[in-house]
């Protein structure tokens, strides 16, 4: 179906990141927020209290984080697309509630727009070091789908393919932002309603008697219905079977959990999205995603200037991770560089993809600022083959 | 899309002052103005610690005819100063050859490196006869958009419009109007031509 023209602020527009990611939401039907304001996510909170009413919308901020990431869910099975939005510390505190969406397969939205770490850290600068906590952080087995955009206008379209994802696979979908991106000003193109393509709520066609709320379709993903619509549901966290209700058995939990996990896994190449930008020819594949690809992809023009042939992958989903794509690059690439705001997050992935075909390096930084593209040359300079590196 | 930068030739701005005197505003406009109306790729950072509530602040631009890949300033080619502290701290990064823009009651530019052109406004004097000082950031603008030639003046006056509260265009734009035809008599008066010509941009409107 095509997107609500209401939601959807068509034109041109000179928006920081933070107020884009609020046009996506908007723009996917998203119609709920719950949050507990923190900087350097506050802006789309902000935009989305002031939006909302005009398009018959609500904000609510709540008492804290684990407050507001399960009101957004009450609001998904009463019917709304919602989202909430936090850093650092919140999402810390929202993890219990992102395992409750993966566990009750409620269609929902987090963005984590991520500050310099651990703890307080840096409220006012970026960083990178929650991409292993978006994929681990709750307990338990589960999978999620986590998107990373590089630009204010990334983080419209990122923002709006996170809510489609999310009813699609009934998952909690993450986008993970980061201060820069979420603070920097940039063009931001708003297309036409009818352009913009939204994957509806998938609500059943059954009658009541004929429904189980967590009967899996043929691609693992049950129908869902709105709470108050005449049907019997039960939306529990434990271990539940069909019904919905608690089973607490080992065969209950390998079915739920094995669905749970293969409903993402089986279709993980059909999620995972990645931009190469020269990998075609290259010997050193510089492996980079938000602001840091675009730095990075300085490091690398500067690396080709020089007649090293280097190329920039950036996952641009990066839950599931792009095994195939990886594994592809590995079978002729020379070495991997993984560039990132942290001390080793992606990168071992990367390595565990590469599994020995390739050396794989890490450039860390620890957060504040980007890499200066210098490091970035220089670390793809050291893979280089002697005779390439005209110095 | 992340693009290349084959021939990349980028101007950065910034524009410093104290928090509450519109500095920001200032540079969300030029950066609209720049962005939407000049077709360059702009990239705008603020800052956003203690500063940006009270004390020096400042708002940073890179304007250029490719997608900007590194997004923050190096050394600033233009350089606004609103008070003497900003002036204090951001004047010594100005590139070689840069210009420096200052507001001349609020601003004793001291000891400017010769290497540097120094253009002053009046912009309180100038906004105090609209009757509100409020918009002295936006006399600013038009001195900025004739004394650098980076934007052409219907592309500032659109984005004024654009940038300031509703119901406040037009006294803004009066403002804008002050500030530029400021610039435009004292660049003539120097006999100096505008610091840039437009950028080579590929597909500009």
């Amino acid at each position: 179906m095509k997107a609500d023209p209401a939601g959807v602020l068509t034109g041109t527009h000179f928006l920081d990141g933070d107020q884009a990611c609020c046009e996506g939401a908007l723009a996917a039907g998203c119609r709920f927020a719950a949050g507990y304001p923190i900087t350097p996510s506050t802006e789309i909170v902000e935009r989305f209290a002031q939006r909302a009413p005009q398009v018959g919308g609500m904000f609510i901020q709540m008492e804290d984080e684990l407050a507001a990431s399960i009101a957004i869910q009450g609001a998904v099975w009463a019917g709304a697309k919602a989202f909430t939005v936090t850093s650092g510390p919140g999402f810390s505190l929202m993890m219990e509630h992102i395992g409750f969406a993966a566990m009750t397969e409620t269609p929902c939205v987090v963005v984590d727009v991520q500050r310099g770490g651990p703890s307080t850290g840096l409220p006012t600068l970026p960083g990178q070091g929650d991409i292993m906590q978006a994929r681990w952080g709750s307990h338990g087995d589960y999978e999620i789908i986590a998107l990373v955009p590089s630009s204010p206008q990334e983080c419209f379209e990122l923002t709006l393919d996170a809510f489609n994802l999310a009813e699609r696979y009934r998952v909690p979908a993450l986008v993970l932002m980061d201060e820069c991106v979420g603070h920097m000003t940039e063009k931001v193109v708003i297309p036409p309603a009818q352009e913009i393509e939204i994957v509806p709520r998938r609500y059943t066609a059954r009658p009541p008697a004929d429904y189980q709320p967590f009967e899996p379709g043929p691609d693992g993903v049950p129908e869902m219905v709105r709470a108050g619509d005449g049907y019997r549901i039960h939306v529990t966290g434990m271990t539940h079977d069909q019904r919905g209700y608690p089973e607490v058995s080992a065969e209950a939990q390998q079915r739920l959990v094995e669905r749970l996990v293969a409903k993402i896994r089986g279709h993980a190449e059909r999620i995972a999205r990645v931009e190469e930008t020269w990998t075609q020819d290259a010997d050193i594949i510089v492996v980079a995603y938000g602001i840091t690809a675009r730095v990075a992809l300085r490091g690398v023009e500067m690396a080709r200037e020089r007649g090293v042939a280097a190329g920039l992958l950036r996952p641009v989903v990066v839950w599931p991770f792009p095994e195939k794509r990886v594994r592809e690059l590995a079978a002729r690439a020379r070495a991997f560089v993984v560039v990132e705001m942290n001390y080793g997050q992606v990168a071992l992935e990367v390595e565990r993809v590469v599994a020995g075909r390739a050396p794989t390096v890490l450039v860390p930084h620890a957060g504040g600022t980007v890499h200066p593209p210098e490091e970035i040359l220089a670390a793809i300079l050291a893979q280089a083959p002697a005779r390439e590196v005209a110095r | 899309m992340l693009a290349a930068q084959a021939s990349m030739s980028a101007i950065e701005i910034q524009i410093g002052g104290f928090g509450g005197q519109g500095v920001i505003l200032a540079g969300l406009t030029l950066g609209r103005g720049l962005a939407l109306y000049e077709d360059y790729h702009v990239s705008l950072t603020q800052s956003f610690g203690p500063e940006a509530r009270g004390s020096a602040c400042s708002v940073q631009l890179i304007v250029s005819d490719a997608p900007i890949l590194y997004p923050y300033l190096s050394r600033p080619d233009v350089l606004v100063t609103l008070s003497q502290e900003a002036f204090r701290r951001f004047a010594p990064q100005v590139r070689e050859g840069g210009r420096l823009l200052v507001e001349e009651t609020l601003v004793r530019p001291e000891g400017v490196r010769p290497d540097l052109r120094l253009w002053a406004v009046p912009a309180t004097r100038l906004a105090e006869e609209l009757g509100r000082k409020i918009v002295l950031n936006m006399v600013v603008v038009g001195f900025f958009a004739a004394v650098t030639g980076l934007l052409r003046p219907e592309s500032a006056r659109r984005a004024v419009s654009e940038s300031v509260p509703l119901g406040t265009e037009a006294l803004n734009l009066a403002a804008f109007e002050k500030g530029y035809a400021c610039g435009v008599s004292r660049l003539a008066a120097a006999g100096a031509e505008t610091a840039f010509r437009p950028l080579p941009l590929t597909g500009r409107s």
